[in-house]
């Protein structure tokens, strides 16, 4: 378990790229993917199993038990 | 000019590289450079804040475009949320369409690819499917709006060139999208064979990425799929069961 953001008040268990954390209520996307990179671009987030586009990152809102997958392009292929 | 067209898009090389098996980014930029390439595909995974560079950096500085792919997909709906990520990430709707059917052979899923399919095309992709080297498949993708068909020589970084050489002609016989021979090419001579069967492009990775010397299995390849649509264009002379004199013996 990774704690991650600040914990005030009521918290909740996510996932971000299959390792639960436990965060804060009301962190969004964001600052879910900022807890791995400070990239914007290049990269792609999927919340159960739906894409956000970036421009939603930051006004869509995580719930308790929501998946948080932040991909990227790798070698393959 | 001797283009290759995809969608509207043009492109002077005809050897799509993957970039999967290379040691590093600095091997893969030279066998990339040496290959002339113009579109090289890339696989979407789990950003790891551990790894250092990127393969879109050296795809950027080479000016090569990005196809992404859905390697690592084992089901249609797998595939057409990877790809919606891939085109999120990169800015494109061009992808690869790989649905592999099992790990031990990874053969791709005929199934699976064509629901993808179908479903990738009715959401604006370019969608180029990786294929057994199966005609009627070949035909139905192209007739569900798939904008080429990529039928395999032999499995995924096999090396064992093109098996079954028939059926490729048929693919390329009935086909009015490009046809890019995917997986299976191990040396420079199945990447010209390809060509001469009438491919319209090849596609490889491991033939390069794992050779002793990437960078030079690069140069090969671009000479041999060159060669390849010269002779194919040049029109071979048929093959006979006995000699045939080129010079008369008599006047």
């Amino acid at each position: 378990m990774v704690r991650a953001g600040k914990i005030s008040g009521n918290f909740m268990i996510i996932s971000i790229n299959g390792a639960a954390h436990e965060v804060a209520d009301g962190m969004t996307v964001a600052q879910a993917v900022r807890t791995l990179t400070a990239a914007t671009t290049g990269v792609a987030v999927a919340l159960n199993d739906e894409v956000v586009t970036r421009g939603a990152w930051e006004t869509t809102a995580l719930s308790d038990r929501d998946r948080v997958e932040v991909l990227t392009a790798v070698q393959g292929g | 000019m001797d283009d290759l067209i995809i969608a509207g898009e043009k492109f002077s090389s005809r050897l799509i590289m993957g970039t999967g098996g290379a040691p590093s980014l600095e091997v893969l930029d030279q066998a990339l450079a040496a290959s002339g390439t113009e579109l090289t595909t890339v696989a979407m995974r789990r950003l790891d804040p551990g790894a250092r560079g990127s393969v879109l950096d050296v795809l950027r500085e080479r000016d090569i475009k990005v196809l992404p792919n859905t390697a690592g997909c084992f089901t249609a709906g797998e595939a057409v949320l990877t790809a919606r990520l891939a085109r999120e990430a990169l800015g494109t709707n061009w992808l690869k369409l790989e649905v592999i059917a099992d790990e031990r052979t990874l053969l791709p899923d005929p199934i699976e690819t064509f629901d993808a399919a179908e479903r990738l095309v009715a959401d604006g992709f370019v969608v180029l499917p990786y294929i057994g080297d199966d005609p009627a498949l070949a035909r139905r993708l192209e007739q569900a709006g798939c904008a080429a068909v990529m039928p395999l020589g032999a499995p995924i970084g096999s090396g064992l060139g093109i098996r079954n050489p028939h059926n490729i002609e048929l693919i390329v016989e009935a086909a009015t999208v490009p046809v890019i021979l995917d997986a299976g090419i191990g040396t420079a001579s199945d990447a010209a064979l390809a060509m001469e069967l009438g491919c319209d492009a090849v596609l490889l990775a491991t033939a390069v990425t794992r050779a002793q010397r990437p960078d030079l299995m690069a140069a090969a390849m671009k000479g041999a799929v060159a060669a390849g649509r010269l002779a194919r264009q040049a029109g071979r002379i048929p093959r006979r069961r006995y000699a045939e004199a080129s010079s008369p013996m008599s006047p």
